[in-house]
């Protein structure tokens, strides 16, 4: 095991999927020379050379276009869109046209493409440099959305997505790039469509995503040391394929269900787990299903308002205790 | 309008059986199209479709001069390139009738035809988007060392969307083998190209802003269009990468089939029928000695395949309802949860 930050997860699993397949190219704006914004692919074009990790002009449809007639023809490419909010400009190219190919042509294509995109708030950036757009992807038949927390799924799920032969959009969250993490050594792979138990309680059972992830952790720990409340936190790692046969029996175990959110409230992922919950395990719960989530409102900046906006420990461990207790 | 500057003399002769080719694929270009306004008037095809009457030269010009394994990328008016490149007609009248034996097995429609197999990788009804997607297509082809070209056809009114420029700087800036093909039949949708364009000629006078030369050529005449796209196929074959390329053309038809064209000022459609690219190809091969018979023969058999094509497009059965819950994913599933 060595310890890598979620940054150094994304290249080296970049780095692992080039090495094993000659067919896998990186572009992107400022990926090449610059080593990416966020330093996230630094020493891949050292390693790699010009041909197969390309520096773009900003142009984010010729992007993404490029890398969807590639992948189209014989490549696996990896493009990043530099940051989440900037998928609305290219939106056409990922959600009418890399989603819909396939079935549209009666399966004559396959696209095996991933486009990484760093999402989410805590770096005070304002409210179109900070959105938690995944719930945006997963409304889109076709898409496979994937969301690590942590550095070893952030190289484990970057080599499924490479491999997986479909459009996965990977949301690398920003505010956790400087992480760090245990992350197995050699080559390493995680399914996807499988999520993860981090601690199995008794009371009720917390699911999040990315940074919510940490910040759920942090707030079970508080709710048993201070509350007496014993919570299972799940890291759902990808929205599609959804893991609902974990969620499911979690919830039927414990009989409360607590879905901690960084997307803005509306049509949220939390409201179709919600929704699943209540269909498949209804008489297994003991109380409403709870959803904590960002207001539905544009992303404030200055950082006391970020931070009175995004779920937060104390707010989770407060809604929890009160709507429990 | 703005004048088509005079054909330059071509660098090298059209062979006769080549010349066959361009008129056969013509007709059944046109042919074909025909057919599929008649079966809308019968209501055997629903929806939407978009025909190419009168722009036949362009489609047919480009099927002959590519090879088989060049990649081709067509707009929703895709019909007539689709076949160009030898897709099964009755592949084509069956996908537009809503049958199982159409290329898509009835689930893409008439704005999306593809056929892999002959190098048509997809229609596209998202203006502009296939723009880059065929620079991609080049590219693969430039990073595996195939020596494929990738022909990108589009109208005059994709010349103002963000992608044609975004495509354009991509293209040059990698040096990629795509030949870009803009049928500039006048009129975007129902408004004049020119009214809502700020230069004359929408692709060619943007071609300088991407170190590009500017193309304008005749697109009503099937010659000059395949001097054209050998000369832009083989240079983009060659290493020398990307072009654009501005063919004037119109259509005979409105922009869909729920347009009768009344916009288009008296006369105008009369004059272009003078320019029909088929006919005054037609007198050009008798000019150049080829026999009535032969060309009889030629439109004879042509016909009969559209006769043929359509009576097997008929009989083929609707699809099979199994296919909604398939191919989603490359494994052939649909499922987005356990």
């Amino acid at each position: 095991m060595a310890e890598l930050t979620y940054r150094d997860a994304v290249a080296a699993g970049i780095a692992q999927e080039m090495r094993r397949d000659p067919n896998v190219v990186f572009l992107g704006e400022d990926v090449a020379h610059a080593g990416g914004v966020f330093k996230a692919t630094v020493g891949l074009l050292d390693e790699f050379g010009p041909l197969r990790v390309r520096d773009c002009p900003i142009s984010e449809q010729a992007i993404l276009g490029a890398a969807m007639g590639a992948a189209m023809t014989g490549l696996k490419p990896i493009a990043e869109i530099m940051f989440s909010d900037f998928l609305a400009v290219c939106w056409d190219i990922i959600a009418n046209e890399m989603a819909k190919m396939r079935y549209m042509t009666n399966g004559q294509v396959t696209m095996p493409v991933v486009i990484r995109t760093a999402n989410g708030a805590g770096s005070r950036f304002g409210a179109q440099h900070s959105q938690s757009l995944e719930n945006w992807a997963m409304t889109v038949p076709g898409l496979k959305v994937v969301a690590p927390a942590y550095p070893a799924d952030v190289k484990g799920l970057l080599a499924a997505a490479v491999r997986d032969g479909n459009p996965v959009v990977f949301f690398e969250q920003k505010s956790l790039y400087s992480m760090k993490g245990e992350v197995p050594d050699g080559e390493h792979y995680e399914p996807l469509g499988k999520a993860k138990v981090l601690r199995r309680g008794r009371h009720c059972t917390i699911v999040a995503l990315a940074a919510m992830v940490h910040r759920s952790m942090d707030a079970a720990e508080i709710l048993q040391r201070e509350h007496g409340i014993d919570a299972t936190v799940i890291d759902l790692r990808c929205l599609v394929p959804l893991d609902t046969q974990t969620i499911l029996a979690e919830v039927a175990r414990t009989g409360h269900l607590i879905t901690v959110e960084e997307n803005p409230r509306l049509c949220g992922w939390g409201a179709e787990i919600s929704s699943i919950v209540t269909e498949e395990c209804f008489w297994d719960l003991d109380g409403p299903i709870i959803r904590i989530t960002t207001p539905h409102i544009p992303l404030p900046s200055a950082d006391a308002l970020e931070d009175a906006t995004i779920p937060s420990v104390a707010r989770i461990v407060e809604t929890v205790r009160t709507r429990l207790g | 309008m703005s004048a088509i500057p005079k054909a330059k003399k071509p660098a090298f002769e059209i062979g006769r059986e080549t010349r066959l080719d361009l008129f056969r694929l013509q007709l059944e270009l046109r042919m074909c199209e025909k057919r599929a306004f008649d079966l809308f008037l019968q209501n055997m095809i629903k929806g939407t479709s978009h025909l190419s009457l009168g722009q036949e030269a362009i489609a047919a010009a480009f099927g002959v001069a590519m090879k088989a394994d060049d990649y081709t990328f067509c707009t929703y008016r895709g019909h007539a390139h689709t076949l160009a490149r030898g897709a099964s007609m009755t592949g084509v009248l069956g996908e537009l009738m809503g049958r199982e034996c159409g290329l898509l097995g009835g689930k893409g429609g008439s704005m999306h035809l593809t056929d892999v197999e002959k190098g048509v990788m997809g229609s596209y009804a998202i203006i502009g988007a296939h723009l880059p997607i065929a620079a991609g297509a080049a590219w693969s082809a430039q990073y595996r060392g195939t020596k494929q070209v990738a022909v990108c056809f589009f109208g005059d009114g994709t010349t103002n969307i963000g992608a044609f420029h975004e495509a354009l700087n991509f293209s040059v800036i990698w040096n990629l083998p795509v030949v870009f093909v803009c049928e500039n039949n006048f009129y975007m949708e129902y408004t004049p190209i020119r009214s809502v364009t700020a230069v004359d000629a929408p692709a060619a006078d943007r071609a300088a802003a991407y170190g590009l030369p500017s193309i304008i050529v005749d697109g009503n005449d099937a010659d000059i269009m395949y001097e054209t796209a050998m000369a832009a196929i083989d240079k983009a074959r060659a290493g020398g990468g990307p072009s654009l390329i501005e063919a004037r053309t119109y259509r005979h038809s409105g922009h869909s089939r729920a347009d009768p064209a009344k916009y288009r000022p008296e006369g105008e459609l009369e004059e272009w029928l003078k320019k029909d690219p088929i006919p005054t190809y037609r007198e050009r091969l008798l000019r150049l000695g080829f026999s009535e018979g032969t060309l009889k023969g030629i439109e004879e058999d042509t016909q009969r395949k559209v006769d043929e094509a359509t009576t097997a497009a008929k009989a083929s059965p609707v699809p099979s309802l199994d296919v909604i819950d398939k191919d989603v994913w490359a494994d052939g599933s649909t499922a987005w949860r356990n």
